[in-house]
C-alpha cells in the first residue's frame, strides 16, 4: 500500500481546491455567520452535488462512484482549508456511511438515492453527554407492535437543523447499542440548535415517544455495536482529514505573516525563538499528513487495524491542531485575535473539531487499551 | 527503462530467499547485541567469530557487500528493485549486515557523484571488499554545529600538501585505514568557499589519535591529530575550495543515517517491556502518568514510521525528499532520546545498573547515556530546526 495519492485522487484535490476557492473561500464562512449563522450557502450544496462528492463513497449499484474515503478526504481536506460549511461530513461521510454498512435494503434503496443527489439530509445523533463516549448510550428503542418507541435525548448532532432525518443510536430491549433511522417528520420530536464557538449550528433533540415501524432500524440484531463503530471511526478519520486542511491553512497563513510582518527593523521570521517554532511545527505536520492518509487508506481497504488507525489520526491531529492554531494566533501578535482577520476562524474552529468524536485524551486512551496497557 | 518483468523480480526473490537461507548462517539471523557484533574490514580486520567469517566471505563472492554498486567497482549491479528485495529479505530472515562500513553509506555515494574515474576505480573496489576501513574527520574543537568555521589547513607544496590540524568526534579513528576530510585551503575566501575535501591515508607519519570517554563509559570516538602530514594531490576529490558541497551532500546521507530511515524496527514494542516490568490492573499499567507517556511516545513512532514511509513513496514518483533529511534527523534522534528516557522510567533500578552481573541491565544504563548524544551528532536539532525555517520555510535570515 503505497501512502500517496493516484492520480484521479490528485486531479479531485486540485479540482476541488479550485472549486472551493472560487465559490465557497474562508469569506463566505464569515458572511454565513453574519448572517445570523446560517448554516450553508443555499446555492454551493447543489453545485457540490453536481462536483459529485456526495457520491464518491456510494457503492455503483446505487449510481454512485464508488471512489472511496481517500477521494473523499481529499475534498473534506480542501474544505477545512477554507472552513467550507456544507453538510458533506454529517449527510454522506455519517448517515452515508451508517446506511451503506447496513443490510436493510429497503432503507438503502429508499434513503442512498436521495442523500446523494443532496434531495434530503441525514444527521448523526450519538451524543448524549458532554463529553464523547460512545458507550453511554441512555436513549432507548422499546419493541412496540408495530415497531419501536424511541426515548431520549440526544446532544452535539452535527447539521440536525434541517436534516430530513436522523440516525439515532438507541438501546434495544436486549440492551444492543444499535442505530434506527428517525424521520425528523416524526411526532414527537423537539429540537433546539445552539450556534457553538465555531458559528457552526449544533442540534439537541428529545425523543418522546417517537414510533417509528420495524424496517426503520439500520443495524441488525447483533451488529448495532461494530455498525457504531465503524460510524465513530469513520467520523474520526474524516474529520481528522479535515483538520489537515485547516492546519495547512493556519500554518500557510502564519508563515507568510512570518514572512512580511517587521519589528525592531527586523522581518520577525529572522528571529529563532520563532523560526524553531515554527520548525518544530513543519515537523508536527508532516506526521499528520502521513497518518491521515493511511487513516483514509485504512478506510477504504477496511483495515483490522481500523480502531487503531482512527485514534491514531484523531489523537494526533487533535494535539497538532491545538498546538498550530495557538501558535498561529501569537505569533500573528495583536492583529490575530481581532475579528478583521480570518486566522481566529481556525482557532474556533479547531477546538469544536477537536472535540467531536473523541479528542485526544479520549484517542491516546483508547489506543494505550487497544494495545492492551 | 524497465527491462525486468515481474515475473522476473519474483524469480529473484525466490531465489534469493533460497540463497540467503542457505548461506546466512544462523548467529548471523541474531539482533545485534555489542560491538562485537559488527564486523568493519579494513587492512587489519578481525572476524569476531567464525560464523562472521562465512558470511562476509558468502556474501563478498556473491558481490553482496555493496549489492546496488555498479560492478566495475566490485558491486552487485542490482537495480534498484532487485536490491529492494534482496533488503527485504535479508530483513525477513533477519541477517546482519555482512559489513559494517562509513565507506559503503557515506563516503561510497559522494566518490560516485563527485570523484573522477580514477579516483573512483582506485577507493570504490577497496570500500566494497572491505579492505578499507574508513572513518570521518569533519568536526573539529572549534567547529561544532558551526562547522563550515573548520581551521584545519591543507597547505599547496607543489606535489603535496600539507596537513596540520586536528579532528574530534571521529568515530574508529584509532582502527581506521583511511578518513576522509574537509581541510580549509583558503584563509582568505568566506568560510564555506576555501573548504576542500582530502582523502588521508592514517598510516602516514604526523597522524595520531586518542579515544574519547564519553559518559556512557567506551566509546568509538577519538580525536584526530594532523602533524604536517603530507597527503597526494591525488587523494583531493572534486573541485579545489569547493569541498562544503560534497560536505553538505555527504551530511544530508549521515543525518538519515543517524534518524534512522530505511532501517527496519527490530526493536521490541516499549509498551511490551514497560509490561514486563511494570504492574498492571485490569489489563493496564496502573502508573496512569507512565501509560500516557508511552502511548504518546507509541503514537510518534507509529506515525514517524508511516511518515518515512509516505516520504520514501513520494521520492518514488520523483519529488524531491532532500530537504527532508533535517526533519527525518531532527526526529527520529527526539524520538529515540524520549524512548531512552521512558526506558529508564520502565526498568526502574534495575535500569540504573552500571557494573554488575546482569550485561543487558548494565547496557540500559549506557545506552540511555549513549542517546543523548544522538540530538548533537551529525547537526544538533537546533541547527536542523534551523535549516528547516531558512530552507524549507523560507524565513528570512
Amino acid at each position: 500500500m503505497a501512502l500517496i495519492l493516484n492520480e484521479e485522487q490528485k486531479m479531485l484535490k486540485d479540482s476541488a481546491n479550485e472549486f472551493l476557492a472560487a465559490n465557497a473561500p474562508v469569506e463566505q464562512f464569515r458572511t454565513l455567520r453574519d448572517n445570523n449563522y446560517e448554516a450553508f450557502d443555499a446555492d454551493l450544496w447543489p453545485a457540490i452535488v453536481e462536483m459529485g462528492w456526495t457520491a464518491l463513497t456510494i457503492p455503483e449499484e446505487y449510481n454512485g462512484l464508488d471512489f472511496g474515503y481517500v477521494g473523499l478526504g481529499q475534498v473534506l481536506e480542501e474544505m477545512g482549508r477554507n472552513l467550507t460549511k456544507a453538510p458533506l461530513l454529517s449527510s454522506i461521510a455519517l448517515g452515508g456511511t451508517a446506511l451503506v454498512n447496513s443490510t436493510n435494503a429497503g432503507l438503502k434503496s429508499s434513503w442512498i438515492p436521495e442523500i446523494m443527489n443532496g434531495t434530503k439530509r441525514l444527521a448523526f445523533a450519538t451524543d448524549e453527554k458532554n463529553y464523547f463516549d460512545p458507550t453511554a448510550i441512555e436513549t432507548t428503542a422499546v419493541t412496540t407492535a408495530e415497531g419501536y418507541s424511541i426515548n431520549g435525548t440526544k446532544k452535539m448532532v452535527i447539521d440536525g437543523a434541517g436534516a430530513d432525518a436522523y440516525v439515532v443510536v438507541a438501546k434495544t430491549d436486549e440492551g444492543e447499542s444499535a442505530l434506527f433511522l428517525v424521520d425528523a417528520a416524526n411526532k414527537g420530536i423537539t429540537i433546539q440548535t445552539d450556534v457553538l464557538l465555531d458559528a457552526g449550528t449544533y442540534a439537541s433533540l428529545s425523543f418522546e415517544q417517537v414510533n417509528i415501524a420495524n424496517d426503520q432500524r439500520i443495524s441488525e440484531p447483533g451488529k448495532g455495536k461494530s455498525l457504531l463503530n465503524l460510524v465513530n471511526n469513520t467520523g474520526a478519520i474524516c474529520l481528522s482529514a479535515e483538520m489537515m486542511g485547516m492546519i495547512h491553512a493556519a500554518f500557510e497563513q502564519t508563515v507568510a505573516y512570518l514572512q512580511e510582518r517587521t519589528q525592531f527593523g527586523k522581518r520577525i521570521g529572522s528571529y529563532q525563538a520563532l523560526q524553531h517554532r515554527a520548525a518544530k511545527m513543519f515537523c508536527e505536520i508532516e506526521l499528520c499528513k502521513s497518518v491521515v492518509i493511511t487513516a483514509l487508506k485504512g478506510l477504504d481497504k477496511q483495515a483490522e487495524n481500523l480502531d487503531e488507525l482512527a485514534s491514531l489520526a484523531k489523537a494526533k491531529l487533535g494535539e497538532t491542531i491545538k498546538v498550530v492554531s495557538n501558535e498561529a494566533m501569537q505569533m500573528h501578535g495583536g492583529i490575530g485575535v481581532t475579528d478583521d482577520v480570518n486566522i481566529g476562524f481556525y482557532f474556533k474552529r479547531a477546538r469544536v473539531a477537536q472535540r467531536l468524536f473523541g479528542d485526544y485524551n479520549y484517542h491516546l486512551d483508547r489506543y494505550a487499551s487497544l494495545k492492551q496497557y | 527503462m524497465e527491462t525486468t518483468t515481474k515475473k522476473d523480480l519474483e524469480d529473484f526473490r525466490l531465489e534469493t530467499r533460497r540463497w540467503l537461507e542457505e548461506n546466512c548462517p544462523a548467529s548471523m539471523r541474531k539482533p545485534i547485541k555489542d560491538s562485537n557484533d559488527y564486523f568493519w574490514g579494513g587492512r587489519n580486520a578481525i572476524f569476531n567469530n567464525e560464523d562472521q567469517k562465512v558470511w562476509f566471505e558468502k556474501m563478498l563472492a556473491k558481490k553482496w557487500i555493496v549489492p546496488y554498486w555498479d560492478t566495475q567497482y566490485g558491486g552487485g549491479g542490482l537495480s534498484r528493485e532487485e536490491n529492494n528485495i534482496l533488503t527485504q529479505e535479508m530483513t525477513r530472515l533477519g541477517c546482519r549486515k555482512p559489513l559494517f562500513s562509513f565507506g559503503i553509506s557515506m563516503l561510497g555515494p559522494a566518490l560516485h557523484k563527485f570523484a573522477n574515474e580514477e579516483q573512483k576505480m582506485r577507493f570504490l573496489p577497496e570500500i566494497t571488499a572491505g579492505k578499507t576501513w574508513w572513518c570521518q574527520g569533519y568536526s573539529e574543537p572549534n567547529a561544532g554545529s558551526d562547522l563550515a568555521g573548520l581551521q584545519t589547513k591543507a597547505e599547496d607544496k607543489g606535489d603535496h600538501y600539507l596537513v596540520t590540524g586536528s579532528k574530534v568526534w571521529t568515530s574508529y579513528a584509532d582502527k581506521a585505514d583511511w578518513i576522509f576530510c574537509l581541510v580549509r585551503t583558503d584563509f582568505d575566501a568566506p568560510k564555506h568557499n576555501g573548504i576542500s575535501f582530502l582523502l588521508i591515508d592514517m598510516a602516514s607519519e604526523g597522524v595520531s589519535t586518542r579515544p574519547i570517554k564519553l559518559i556512557s563509559g567506551k566509546s568509538p570516538f577519538c580525536e584526530t591529530f594532523f602533524d604536517h602530514v603530507k597527503v597526494p594531490k591525488e587523494n583531493l576529490i572534486g573541485t579545489l575550495n569547493e569541498g562544503w558541497s560534497i560536505a553538505k551532500y555527504l551530511l544530508t546521507h549521515e543525518r538519515q543515517m543517524i534518524g534512522g530511515v530505511g532501517e527496519t524496527d527490530q526493536r521490541r514494542e516499549l509498551h511490551d517491556i514497560a509490561k514486563d516490568h511494570l504492574p498492571m490492573k485490569d489489563g493496564k499499567i496502573t502508573d496512569t502518568v507512565l501509560r500516557n507517556e508511552l502511548a504518546v511516545q507509541d503514537m510518534n513512532d507509529k506515525i514517524f514510521e508511516m511518515t518515512i514511509q509516505r516520504i520514501m513513496d513520494e521520492a518514488k514518483t520523483g519529488v524531491n525528499a532532500g530537504a527532508l533529511s533535517s526533519f527525518f534527523k531532527y526526529y527520529g534522534t527526539e524520538q529515540n532520546v524520549s524512548r531512552m528516557e521512558l526506558m529508564t522510567a520502565i526498568t526502574g533500578s534495575e535500569g540504573l545498573v552500571w557494573e554488575g552481573e546482569d550485561k543487558d541491565a548494565m547496557n540500559q544504563a549506557r545506552l540511555f547515556c549513549r542517546s543523548k548524544g544522538n540530538t548533537i551528532e551529525g547537526g544538533t536539532s537546533e541547527v536542523q530546526l534551523g535549516i528547516i525555517s531558512k530552507r524549507i520555510l523560507n524565513l528570512p535570515s
